[in-house]
């Protein structure tokens, strides 16, 4: 991407851009936008999104906790129930912030509220638009995240000191998920075909081994699981939150980096087809 | 003219006759007309709800409690058992959920198809009769399909214990009446259904002793418990489920709170119409 | 389907009788007290500014509001206690388009006409009767809301007609729409006109209110301020002519106060001077050998326009 981090060239929008105007260096007031429009109208829904994952932690944690009792993590370590699905539950907010930022708030902008439009006829580009978005589907997904994890530790899970690596993991997870939701967003062109969305991400919540350990399922199916963006994201906070790490969470973050770069890529290229050429 | 004046004449009162009679079913046609534009999305969900969730909680989380307590772990059954009529309970609450909040904001106020029809013959609480009728069919269909994944994962015996869809049924009333009469005040939506949802019913469905028995929480959170009509309405299923063992005046209590909860709630929400539409 | 019992009326009896109408929502009197006749046949209008209180005449007319006090009558019936059988012989064309956005151009009027007791054969055939009126029949299978603001209309009013209504109650037919829309809309109802449908309704435009109405009657702040068929409103309160001199917005007031005694009335508007004259070229003639300039200057005939500002000292449109 920095390549592409030049200034704007002031000359007149043409159908064919160099890519150098694809980017005018200013996401910020995209950022600085929906922050106002969060403040003004919807700051109440966003703010207490953060109850959802408590509300599981609670109930889930602490009443379903009495049945299971304490649970096998990935590395043998044997943990009370609730500091398994904690993190699970963390990542799973992170993804369901950034989600929901990237596709329903974002498909609305692009087909009714037709605020891009408006966005791309001044200097910035599509990748203004794009990083912007995400970042702010990122803001949420960071503050989901600190919030939670003090929730960890006053009901008493308590978290290794790797837990503070939790914080840019569970932002790495906000941003791979945010940036391919949006690139498929732009491809979305009713709100029939947005459902489709939350037809993947429920399965995927309650299967990537959030509620129970990977090898409850047989074999071929844990492979399917495995290949999962959310179980990816919930075996990597997970193991930074119980400090059971090893080098092989690098597989998990890479996963993730490749996650994010695919989607800006496609985000960046259907933004500049819907709107540019 | 004199004579109208008094009382209308034979013919004028038959003509009214029929929406006067038929009105809310008139609605409730209307109303699965419009479900047919989104009926891929009931169709999917009403397959993939239990085969994910019976799957995932029942199978999934049941061989986590197995292992730790043994087969019968869970009130004298597996938790496959246990945890199933909690899931159909709550599957009709959610289907409830979606039916009477923003296709009852959308007739009121974004697309305000109510106030149409209100100046046909049908009246406002015939609207609502036939918002009723038209969630309680796709409330039966979809319970009755969810019982019968039950039946296949063997999550359940067949023969009375069917009556679950029933209960189902009314659960999903008990809780979509009141959200309905709620929804019917809204003269804006800045969130408010947003909140509910995550207020109200994603709370109702965590601590209503749905994934564990309700005396398994704190006694500070049991009192969600008896105020959800997904308690109530999950125990009346275990019961005609596994023979979950009740004293027969809280079987009484389970029933009367349901039904009361449905009954007020539709009121309400006929009188709030006509307030609305006739103002 | 029900017109059997119309011989039960005699031929002069109105369908409408309003006296002393009154609606109040809290503090604010939204109609307050009007009295008027509609009959059978007839094309009746209210003619009046925003808030006048005509949507509320016109939902009470249509059943779906409570008077406050005050006789209404609707085909001889009190609508507090015959709603539905009044609304059956009604059709009802709303200020604001509330057709279904979930179903297509002619399901609207499937499931409408289902809401009259209709049979489904009946209402089918009826639906495309009302598809080619409202010449809609190609977007037969469109959305609702892929039509334009005219085609919407038009469907309204088609759905409007399932019932085959005795009485058709139009607000505001043609607000927002461009000429040609209005023109198209305008012979629709000419023709159910002709077919003996009683029509009321509402407009602020004065030319809808000429071409449309037999008799109209101008209401201001929920009160009636003048009935009678558009012409006669003219000659009873306006002048053949009108003079309209512009002078530019700082000396129209002042220009107003000079020309005083010309022709039988002037008016100062904050944009132009109205002057009211049998002659109103010879008029312009005698002011501009008297020396004065005006920056336009436009001889039109008299409108309802001029009837209202008379009224009320207020123009129609702000
Ligand atoms: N439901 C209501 N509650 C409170 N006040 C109302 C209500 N409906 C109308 N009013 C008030 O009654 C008055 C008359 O309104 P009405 O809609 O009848 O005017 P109108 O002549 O149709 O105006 P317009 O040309 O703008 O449509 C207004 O002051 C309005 O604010
Ligand atoms: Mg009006």
């Amino acid at each position: 991407m920095s390549g592409l981090d030049g200034e704007a060239p002031l000359r007149p929008r043409t159908s064919r851009r160099a890519a150098g105007s694809l980017y005018a260096g200013n996401a910020r007031s995209v950022v600085y936008r929906g922050w106002l429009a969060t403040k003004s109208t919807n700051w109440l829904v966003v703010v207490s999104g953060v109850f959802e994952p408590v509300f599981y932690l609670l109930s889930l944690g602490v009443g379903l906790g009495g049945l299971v009792g304490q649970v096998t993590a990935g590395d043998g370590q044997r943990i009370p129930y609730a500091a398994f699905i904690a993190p699970a539950l963390l990542a799973t907010a992170a993804m369901n912030g950034a989600v929901y930022d990237s596709t329903w708030n974002v498909f609305f902008k692009i087909r009714f509220a037709r605020l891009y439009e408006g966005m791309l006829a001044t200097s910035l580009g599509p990748v203004d638009v794009a990083v912007g978005e995400i970042s702010l589907a990122l803001l949420r997904g960071a503050g989901y995240a600190i919030a939670f994890m003090i929730v960890m530790q006053l009901v008493g899970l308590n978290l290794s000191w790797w837990a503070l690596l939790g914080l840019p993991a569970v932002l790495l997870v906000a941003f791979a998920f945010a940036s391919l939701g949006m690139g498929i967003t732009s491809y979305m062109r009713s709100f029939q075909q947005m459902d489709i969305i939350n037809f993947v991400m429920l399965p995927m919540f309650l299967l990537s081994a959030t509620f129970y350990p990977l090898t409850v399922y047989p074999p071929p199916i844990q492979v399917v699981i495995q290949a999962l963006p959310l179980w990816q994201s919930v075996e990597l906070v997970r193991s930074l939150t119980t400090g059971s790490v090893s080098a092989g969470i690098l597989w998990h973050v890479l996963y993730l980096v490749a996650m994010a770069a695919l989607g800006m890529t496609v985000t960046t290229r259907r933004l500049r087809a819907l709107f540019l050429d | 003219m004199t004579a109208l004046d008094a009382a209308p004449g034979e013919q004028l009162r038959r003509v009214a006759a029929r929406p006067r009679r038929f009105g809310a079913w008139y609605v409730a046609e209307h109303r699965l007309r419009v479900m047919r534009s989104y009926v891929s999305t009931v169709l999917i969900g009403a397959v993939g709800t239990p085969l994910l969730y019976l799957f995932a909680m029942g199978v999934g989380l049941g061989a986590l409690v197995s292992a730790n307590l043994g087969p019968h772990a869970v009130d004298g059954v597996s938790y496959l058992r246990f945890v199933a009529p909690a899931l159909l309970c709550t599957a009709a609450v959610t289907v409830a959920s979606e039916e009477f909040t923003y296709p009852v904001m959308l007739g009121f106020k974004w697309n305000p198809t109510f106030v149409g029809i209100s100046s046909s013959p049908v009246s406002p609480g015939q609207i609502i009769d036939g918002m009723v009728i038209a969630v309680v069919i796709r409330l039966v269909a979809t319970s009755a399909v969810y019982w019968l994944f039950m039946l296949l994962f063997g999550a359940t015996p067949s023969g009375a214990a069917a009556l679950s869809v029933l209960i189902a049924t009314l659960v999903g009333l008990a809780f979509g009446a009141p959200v309905m009469a709620y929804v019917a005040t809204l003269t804006s939506d800045s969130g408010q259904i947003a909140m509910l949802m995550r207020f109200v019913l994603l709370p109702l469905t965590l601590f209503s002793g749905t994934f564990f028995p309700l005396t398994l929480m704190p006694v500070y959170l049991q009192w969600i418990g008896w105020l959800s009509p997904i308690w109530h309405g999950t125990q009346l299923a275990r019961i005609v489920s596994y023979g979950a063992r009740e004293p027969a005046w809280l079987i009484a209590v389970h029933v009367l709170y349901l039904l009361a909860l449905f009954v007020s709630g539709w009121l309400l929400a006929r009188r709030i119409a006509k307030g609305r539409l006739y103002s | 389907m029900s017109f059997a019992w119309v011989t039960l009326d005699t031929v002069s009896s109105p369908v409408i009788v309003a006296s002393d109408l009154v609606k109040r929502y809290g503090e604010v009197v939204a109609v307050g007290g009007v009295s008027f006749e509609v009959a059978p046949g007839e094309s009746f209008g209210l003619l009046g500014p925003n808030g006048a209180g005509k949507s509320t005449t016109m939902r009470m007319i249509g059943a779906v509001s409570t008077r406050t006090s005050g006789r209404l009558e609707i085909l001889g019936l009190d609508p507090d206690r015959y709603g539905p059988e009044i609304r059956s012989q009604l059709g009802v064309v709303p200020q604001s388009d509330n057709l279904d956005e979930e179903l297509r151009v002619r399901e609207n009027l499937l499931v409408y006409g289902r809401y009259f007791g209709m049979t489904r054969a009946h209402v089918s055939g009826r639906a495309d009767e009302l598809l080619a009126f409202a010449q809609l029949q190609d977007k037969a299978k469109a959305k609702v809301t892929d039509l334009s603001g005219g085609m919407k209309r038009r469907l309204t009013i088609a759905r409007g007609l399932m019932n085959d209504p005795r009485i058709l109650l139009l607000d505001e037919p043609t607000t927002g729409l461009d000429p040609q829309a209005r023109h198209i809309l305008w012979d629709r109802l000419f023709r159910l006109k002709e077919q003996g449908t009683t029509l009321v309704l509402t407009t602020h435009y004065m030319d809808e209110a000429e071409q449309l109405c037999d008799r109209l009657v101008v209401v201001d702040k929920g009160a009636i301020m003048a009935e009678g068929s558009p012409s006669s409103l003219i000659r009873r309160y306006s002048s053949r002519e009108v003079l309209e001199l512009r002078f530019g917005a700082d000396r129209n007031a002042e220009m107003a106060d000079r020309l005083r005694d010309a022709g039988d009335r002037v008016e100062a508007l904050p944009d132009r001077v109205l002057v009211y004259t049998a002659d109103g070229e010879g008029e312009l003639a005698r002011l501009t050998d008297a020396g004065m300039r005006p920056i336009t200057s436009l001889v039109r005939r008299s409108s309802l326009e001029d009837v209202f500002l008379r009224l009320t000292g207020r123009s129609l449109i702000e």
